[in-house]
C-alpha cells in the first residue's frame, strides 16, 4: 500500500512548523509565525483531504470492509522480543476521519486566529503551541499501536497545558493549566496500567492483533483475576479511566470548564473538537476488545456516559460565562457519544451505537467548534466572557449572528442539519439496548435545546448592554472560518457515514426511524419555546425561578462543588495529611535516627574524654592497675 | 581554525595519539583528567583554572565520543566479548590486586553520561571566584574517581576510585557550599562512608570466597562471576554490598544525606554529585552485588523492592511540601534512583534496560535541573519558591529550560525520562508474580505525585505576574549558562527521542547477567 | 659471696624496689622525683637479670648484657627527660607534673 506514504507529511508539517516558530519564532515580526503556521496546516489539511477521499472512494474497500493500511512504520523501542513500540501510520476509517477533523479544525482555528490573537504577547509562541498540539494529536489519532497512543497522548495533554496557560502571568489560567494537566494524569495513570495489564496478557501492543476478530491472544486472559473482577475488565476498564480523563467524564470533568481560561480559539480546537474527543476515540478504537472481552466495562462506559451527558447538562443551565455553558455542553455531547459506544453490538445494524458515536463526534467537531469560534467572535467585540454584559448582538454582528444560530439549530437537534441525524441515531441505538439511558438522552436533548438557546437569547436578542465601544463584526480571517464551518455543520449530516465508518468496517443500511426522531425533534422544540419565553425578552422569571429553586439552583450554580470537593482532596488531605507529615516523619524521625547516631557517637565520646586527663600519673595508674588485673585473673583463672 | 576544524581534527587526533602511544583509552580517559589537574596547577588565576578545565573536560568529552564509536564500531564488527578495551596490569601482587579496566555498553553509557554532566558543570561553575583553582581541581579530581569506577573491572580498584569519588565531595560541600554546608557536609560523608565500611565487608567477604575449589583468591569481577558462591555466604554479604552501593544511591531510609548535602553543594557539586555520583550506587548495585550474587539478589529482591517502592512513592510525597528549589530536586531525586534500585531488582533484562536507562536519564535530567537552580539562585539570591514568581517574563531562557527539565522529569513523551519510566514499568510488569505488579501499580503511580510538584513549581516561581520587583531587571543566561544548559537538553532530547540504539546497546550488554538470572529462576 | 644467698631474697629486693618505684611514679608530684623512681624501676629489674642469669644459667651472658643495655639506655633517657624538665621549668616556672596537661584530648 505505497500509495499513502505522503500521508507522512501530514505529520511532519506542524512537527516542523512548530521547530521553526518555537526556536525562531522571537526573532520575526510575530505575524510571519502566524502565516508559517496556517500555510503548513493548510498543507496538512489539503493533503488529509485527499487521504480520506482516496481512501474512503479509492477502492480501499475490500469485500472484508475497509483495509487497514500501515504506510509507514518505524521501531521506536523494543522492551521485549514481541513488545515492541514502532511509531506508525494506521489508516482505517475512524482514523482517517479524525484525520480530516482534526485538520480542518485546526487549520480554521489557525486561519480564525490570526485574527483574535492579533496583537497579542507571545503571538509566535500560541503558533508554535498550536503546531506542536496539531502534531500531537494527529499522531494520536494515526497510532497503529497503543503505546504510541500513549505517546502523543501525554503530548497532547501537556500541549493543552501549554495553550490553557497561554495567559501565563493570570494566575487563574496557571492554575487551571495545570489542573487539567494534573486531572488528566491522574487519569493517564490508568491508562498506563490498563495497557501494561493488556501487554502483559496479550503480549503486542499493535491494534491490528488486539482487534482482530475471534484472536486467540485472550486465551490466557480467562483465568486471571484479580479482587474478584476478571484481569480484562480490569485493563478495559482502566483504559477507559484514561479517556475519561481526556474526554472529561464525571468525575474527571473538573478541569475541562476551567480550561476556559486559555484563549478561545484554544478551547475551540482543543477543548472541543479535538483534545477531548481524543477518549472517545480511545475508546472507538478498542471497541472490539471492549465487547467482546469486557462487556462489563462496557456497560460501565454506557452509563459513566449517560450520567455525564445529564449531569452537565443540567449544570449549563446555570452558568453565565458563555465559554462555560458552551465547556459544560461539550462534557454533555461527549457524554452523548461514550454512551454510544456503550450501547453497542458489533457488526452491521448492531453496531450502529459505533457508528452513531463517530458521526456524533464529526458533526459535533463542526458545530462546536463553531459554537466557540463563535463565541470567540463575541467576546472579542465585547470584551466579557458573561452574558450579563451582552445582549442585542444581532445588529452588530451579522456573520457571527446567523453562523451562531445555525449551530444552536444543529445542536438542537432541528433536521435537516448535522446534528439531528447524528444525534438521532444515537438515541435510536440507545432504545435498542437500554431504556433508561433512552430516557436520559431524551431529556438531556431538550435540556440542550434549552440551554443553548438560553444563551442565544440572552447573546443576541433582548436589550444593548453598555459597551465601551459599539460592538463590531469580526474581520475577515475571523469570519471566514465561521461562515466554513456552519457550511459544514449544516452538511455534515449527508454524509454516508453507515456506509463509511463502522464497527466491522462493513456498511450497511439504516433508515429513519420515525418514532424516535420526531418525538426528539418535539422536545428539541419544546427546549427552544421554552427558552424563547424565558430569554428572548428581559423577564425577571428567570431569576424567580432559580430562587424558587433554593439550593437546588445554588448547588448547580457552583457545579454541585465538584471542585470544592477535589480542592478538599488535594490541598489538605494529600499536601496537609500525606506530604506535610511525610516531610516532617523524613526530617525529623529519619533524618533525625541518622543524626542521632551521630550525636549518641559524639556524646559517649564526651563522656568518656575525661579519661584522657593529660595527667601522666593517672596513665600510670590506669596501666599498673590493669597489669595487675589481669595478672592477678590470670593466675586465679590458671591456678 | 574554524570550530568546525577543530571539532574534526581533535578526535582524529586523539585517536592516532592513542594508536601511537599504544595506551589504552579507558586509561586515557583517567589521565586527561589528571593531566587537567596539573595543568590547573600551573595557572595564575580563575580564568586561566576555568580555561584548562574547560578545555580537559572538552577533550575528556570529545575521548568519550571516540570511545562510545569505537565501542560501537567494534561491536558491528562482530566482538562478542563481556567486556571491551580490556588491559590488566598487576598491581599488589600478595593480594592479587589488579589494575583491570574493561567496559561494556552499560558502562560507556555511563562513561558518557558523566562526560557530558562533567562538562556541563565546568561551565555552570564558571564564575567561581573563591579559591577557584582549587575548586576544579576538587572537581576533576572527583570526576576522576567516577571515570576510573566504571571502568574498572577490579573491585578493589573499584572501590579505590570510589572513595576517590567521594572524598573531595567533603571539600567540595565544606568549602565552596552554603548554608550549613559544614554539618551537611559532614552529614554527607559520614554517610557516604559508612556505606563504604559496608561496601568494605561485602567486597572482602566477596575476595575470599572468590575462589571455593582452592588456588589464588581473585578481586577480578569477570573471574568471580564465572564461579557461584556458596549460598550462605551470598545471603551473609549480599546486604553489605547492596546497601552499601544503595546508600550512594539514596535507598531509602539511607537517603538523608541526600537533601542536605544538595542544597548545601555548590551547582557544580549538586550537578556532579545528583547527576553521576548518585549512579555509581546504582551501578555498584548491578555491577557487583547482582551480578555476582545473582542467588542471593533473588531471594532477597522483595525486602529491597519495598524499601524501593517506599523510596519512590515517599520521596515524590516528599517533594510536594519542600520549598527549597533544591530541596524538591533532592527528593525527587531520591524517587528517581529508587525507580533505579527497584527497576534492577526485578531481575529481567526489559527492568534492567529501564533501569540503566532511568540512571542516564535521571543523571541528565537533574544535572540539568541543578544547574537551572544555581542560576536562578544567582540571579534571585533566593531558593524558596515563595519568594519567587513570574520569571518567565525576566529569564525566559532559564525558564523555557527549566519548564522542559520538568517535563523531562514527569516523563513527557520525547525526552529521555518518559523512555526510562515506561521500560522500568513495562519490565516489571511482566513478572509472572502478583507481587511485583501490585508495587509495579504503586510506583507507577508517582508519575501522578511528580507531576504535581513540578507543576506546583513551575506554577510558583516562573509563572504567574511577578512576585518581587527586584527580580523585574534579572539578566538572562549568559553564553557559557546557554552551553551547559543546552548541552545537557540536547541529551535528554535525543535519548527521548531515539531510544532505541541506546536501549539495545545496553540490552545487548545485559546478556552475561540474565544468562546468571535465567540459571537460578527458569 | 652469695653463696647461701637464696634467689628469693634478691627477688624480694628487687620486687620491693619495682613497686616502690612505681608507687612513687605514681603519687610523688615533682617531676624529678618522679624520674628517680623510674631509675627505681630499671635498677630493680636490672637485679632481676642478673640474678636470673646468675642462678639459672650460670654460664651464659646475656643477662648482664642487658643490663648495661639498659644502664646505657637509662642514663640516655635520664639526660633526655632532665633537658625536657628543664624545658617545663622555663616555661611553667615550676616542675609539678599536674600542670602539664597541656596535651590531653
Amino acid at each position: 500500500m505505497a500509495g499513502y506514504t505522503y500521508t507522512v507529511f501530514i505529520l511532519i508539517i506542524p512537527l516542523v512548523v512548530f521547530l521553526i516558530t518555537g526556536l525562531l519564532g522571537m526573532k520575526w515580526k510575530p505575524i510571519v509565525s502566524g502565516i508559517i503556521g496556517t500555510i503548513g496546516l493548510g498543507i496538512s489539511f489539503t493533503l488529509s483531504i485527499i487521504t480520506a477521499i482516496t481512501y474512503f472512494w479509492g477502492g480501499s474497500h475490500g469485500a472484508e470492509g475497509f483495509h487497514a493500511i500501515i504506510p509507514f512504520e518505524l521501531t521506536w523501542l523494543k522492551f521485549t522480543e514481541t513488545l515492541i513500540i514502532k511509531m506508525g501510520i494506521l489508516l482505517d476509517p475512524i482514523s482517517v476521519m479524525m484525520l480530516v477533523v482534526v485538520t480542518t479544525i485546526s487549520f480554521m482555528v489557525h486561519i480564525y486566529s490570526l485574527g483574535y490573537m492579533k496583537g497579542e504577547v507571545g503571538f509566535a509562541r500560541f503558533y508554535s503551541f498550536l503546531s506542536l498540539f496539531t502534531f500531537s494529536m494527529l499522531g494520536l489519532v494515526i497510532a497503529p499501536n497503543i503505546f504510541q497512543m500513549y505517546i502523543f497522548w501525554e503530548l497532547v495533554g501537556v500541549s493543552s497545558f501549554l495553550l490553557i496557560g497561554f495567559y501565563y502571568t493570570k494566575p487563574s489560567a496557571v492554575a487551571a493549566s495545570k489542573k487539567a494537566f494534573i486531572v488528566t494524569r491522574f487519569a493517564d495513570l490508568g491508562f498506563l496500567i490498563g495497557i501494561l495489564i493488556l501487554s502483559f496478557i496479550t503480549g503486542t501492543f499493535d491494534f491490528a492483533k488486539l482487534t482482530e476478530p475471534g484472536t486467540a491472544i485472550f486465551a490466557s486472559a480467562a483465568s486471571m483475576s484479580f479482587m474478584g473482577i476478571s484481569a480484562m475488565t480490569w485493563a478495559m476498564t482502566l483504559i477507559f479511566i484514561g479517556g475519561a480523563g481526556k474526554s472529561a467524564m464525571f468525575p474527571f470533568h473538573i478541569w475541562l470548564p476551567d480550561a476556559m481560561e486559555g484563549p478561545t480559539p484554544v478551547s475551540a480546537l482543543i477543548h472541543a473538537a479535538t483534545m477531548v474527543v481524543a477518549g472517545v476515540f480511545l475508546v472507538a478504537r478498542m471497541f472490539t476488545v471492549i465487547h467482546f472481552q469486557a462487556p462489563d466495562a462496557q456497560e460501565i462506559i454506557a452509563y459513566v456516559g449517560g450520567f455525564t451527558s445529564l449531569f452537565a447538562a443540567i449544570i449549563a443551565i446555570t452558568q453565565y460565562d458563555i465559554k462555560r455553558v458552551l465547556a459544560f455542553s461539550t462534557l454533555s455531547q461527549l457524554g452523548y457519544m461514550m454512551l454510544s459506544l456503550g450501547v453497542s453490538g458489533y457488526g452491521g445494524e448492531e453496531g450502529l451505537g459505533f457508528m452513531a458515536s463517530m458521526f456524533h463526534l464529526f458533526t459535533h467537531a463542526m458545530f462546536k467548534a463553531l459554537l466557540f469560534l463563535g463565541a470567540g467572535s463575541i467576546i472579542h467585540a465585547v470584551h466579557s466572557n458573561y452574558m450579563y454584559d451582552m445582549g442585542g448582538l444581532r445588529k452588530y454582528m451579522p456573520i457571527t449572528h446567523i453562523t451562531f444560530l445555525i449551530a444552536c439549530l444543529t445542536i438542537a437537534g432541528v433536521p435537516p442539519l448535522s446534528g439531528f441525524f447524528s444525534k438521532d441515531e444515537i438515541l435510536v441505538a440507545a432504545y435498542n439496548h437500554n431504556k433508561l439511558l433512552f430516557a436520559v438522552e431524551y431529556i438531556v436533548a431538550g435540556l440542550t435545546a434549552f440551554y443553548m438557546f438560553r444563551l442565544y437569547f440572552s447573546v443576541f436578542w433582548g436589550k444593548d448592554r453598555h459597551y465601551h465601544h459599539t460592538p463590531h463584526e469580526s474581520p475577515l480571517t475571523m469570519s471566514i472560518p465561521l461562515m466554513f464551518l456552519a457550511v459544514a455543520s449544516i452538511f455534515a449530516g449527508f454524509l454516508p457515514f453507515h456506509h463509511l465508518v463502522t464497527s466491522d468496517k462493513l456498511g450497511f443500511v439504516t433508515e429513519m426511524h420515525y418514532a424516535i426522531a420526531i418525538p426528539s425533534v418535539l422536545i428539541g422544540l419544546f427546549g427552544i419555546a421554552m427558552a424563547w419565553i424565558l430569554y428572548k425578552k428581559e423577564s425577571g422569571v428567570p431569576a424567580k425561578m432559580a430562587k424558587s429553586w433554593g439550593i437546588l439552583y445554588t448547588a448547580t450554580y457552583n457545579k454541585f462543588y465538584f471542585d470544592e470537593i477535589y480542592l478538599f482532596v488535594t490541598k489538605k488531605i494529600i499536601f496537609n495529611y500525606i506530604s506535610r507529615p511525610i516531610a516532617w516523619f523524613d526530617r525529623h524521625i529519619i533524618d533525625g535516627f541518622m543524626v542521632g547516631i551521630g550525636m549518641t557517637t559524639e556524646r559517649i565520646s564526651y563522656r568518656i574524654k575525661g579519661m584522657q586527663s593529660g595527667q601522666l600519673q593517672h596513665y600510670a595508674f590506669m596501666f599498673v592497675a590493669g597489669t595487675l588485673a589481669l595478672t592477678l585473673s590470670m593466675l586465679y583463672f590458671l591456678m | 581554525m574554524t570550530v568546525l576544524h577543530f571539532l574534526f581534527l581533535v578526535p582524529y587526533l586523539i585517536l592516532n595519539f592513542i594508536k601511537y602511544i599504544k595506551v589504552n583509552i579507558l586509561t586515557l580517559l583517567v589521565i586527561i583528567p589528571i593531566l587537567t589537574m596539573i595543568g590547573i596547577l600551573f595557572t595564575k588565576d580563575n580564568k586561566g583554572a576555568r580555561l584548562v578545565s574547560a578545555a580537559g573536560m572538552g577533550v575528556q568529552l570529545i575521548t568519550t565520543a571516540v570511545l562510545v564509536l569505537s565501542y560501537l564500531a567494534a561491536r558491528k564488527s562482530g566482538l562478542m566479548n563481556e567486556m571491551l578495551f580490556t588491559a590488566d596490569y598487576m598491581w599488589f601482587p600478595s593480594l592479587n590486586i589488579h589494575y583491570a579496566i574493561g567496559v561494556d555498553g552499560i558502562a560507556v553509557a555511563m562513561i558518557a553520561l558523566t562526560s557530558i554532566v562533567v562538562f556541563a558543570g565546568i561551565f555552570a561553575s564558571w564564575e567561581v571566584e573563591y579559591l577557584s583553582r582549587e575548586f576544579f581541581i576538587s572537581l576533576i579530581l572527583l570526576a576522576t574517581g567516577v571515570y576510573g569506577f566504571f571502568i574498572s573491572l577490579d573491585l578493589f580498584t573499584m572501590f579505590l576510585f570510589y572513595e576517590l569519588a567521594v572524598i573531595p565531595m567533603y571539600l567540595l560541600i565544606g568549602v565552596w557550599g552554603t548554608g550549613p554546608k559544614e554539618s551537611s557536609a559532614m552529614k554527607l560523608t559520614l554517610m557516604l562512608m559508612g556505606g563504604s565500611a559496608l561496601l568494605m565487608v561485602g567486597i572482602f567477604g566477596i575476595y575470599f570466597n572468590s575462589a571455593p575449589d582452592g588456588g589464588p583468591l581473585t578481586f577480578n569481577i569477570l573471574e568471580i562471576s564465572k564461579i557461584s558462591m556458596p549460598l550462605d555466604v551470598q545471603r551473609f554479604f549480599f546486604p553489605f554490598t547492596f546497601i552499601g552501593f544503595g546508600i550512594l544511591g539514596a535507598l531509602f531510609p539511607f537517603h538523608t544525606w541526600s537533601p542536605d548535602g544538595h542544597a548545601s553543594a555548590p551547582t557544580a557539586v549538586s550537578m556532579l554529585h545528583a547527576g553521576v555520583l548518585m549512579k555509581l550506587g546504582g551501578y555498584g548495585c548491578f555491577r557487583v552485588a547482582i551480578f555476582l550474587m545473582p542467588e542471593a539478589a533473588h531471594e532477597m529482591a522483595w525486602i529491597f523492592i519495598i524499601l524501593t517502592t517506599i523510596s519512590v512513592v515517599y520521596g515524590a510525597f516528599g517533594a510536594i511540601w519542600q520549598n527549597d528549589l533544591k530541596f524538591i530536586n533532592a527528593y525527587s531525586s531520591v524517587s528517581h534512583c529508587g525507580l533505579v534500585i527497584f527497576a534492577l531488582l526485578m531481575l529481567n533484562q526489559t527492568a534492567m534496560d529501564g533501569a540503566i536507562l532511568q540512571m542516564i536519564s535521571h543523571g541528565l535530567m537533574t544535572a540539568l535541573f541543578f544547574a537551572l537552580i544555581g542560576m536562578i539562585y544567582g540571579r534571585t539570591h533566593t531558593r524558596d519558591v515563595n519568594e519567587m514568581g513570574g520569571l518567565m517574563k525576566v529569564i525566559p531562557f532559564l525558564a523555557v529550560v527549566y519548564m522542559i527539565a520538568g517535563f523531562a522529569s514527569l516523563g513527557l513523551p520525547g525526552l529521555s525520562g518518559f523512555v526510562a519510566e515506561m521500560t522500568v514499568f513495562v519490565g516489571a510488569f511482566q513478572h509472572q508474580d502478583m507481587f511485583h505488579r501490585v508495587v509495579t501499580v504503586i510506583v507507577a503511580s508517582s508519575i501522578v505525585i511528580t507531576a504535581v510538584y513540578i507543576l506546583r513549581v513551575v506554577g510558583m516561581i516562573l509563572l504567574g505576574p511577578l512576585k518581587d520587583q527586584h527580580h523585574a531587571h534579572l539578566q538572562d543566561a549568559k553564553w557559557f549558562e546557554k552551553l551547559s544548559t543546552v548541552t545537557l537538553v540536547l541529551a535528554v532530547a535525543a535519548i527521548g527521542i531515539a531510544p532505541l540504539w541506546l536501549s539495545d546497546t545496553i540490552i545487548a550488554s545485559l546478556k552475561p547477567i540474565i544468562d546468571k538470572l535465567a540459571m537460578i529462576a527458569p | 659471696m652469695i653463696e647461701g644467698i637464696g634467689i628469693e631474697h634478691f627477688l624480694v629486693v628487687s620486687t620491693l624496689m619495682f613497686f616502690i618505684g612505681v608507687c612513687g611514679f605514681i603519687i610523688r608530684r615533682n617531676l624529678i622525683t618522679m624520674l628517680m623512681s623510674i631509675e627505681l624501676i630499671l635498677n630493680s629489674v636490672n637485679i632481676n637479670f642478673l640474678v636470673f642469669n646468675r642462678y639459672l644459667y650460670p654460664d651464659q651472658m646475656q643477662g648482664h648484657f642487658f643490663s648495661l643495655f639498659i644502664v646505657g639506655i637509662a642514663a640516655a633517657e635520664a639526660s633526655v627527660a632532665i633537658a625536657l624538665i628543664i624545658n617545663i621549668y622555663r616555661n611553667l616556672q615550676n616542675i609539678d607534673v599536674e600542670n602539664v596537661s597541656e596535651m590531653k584530648y
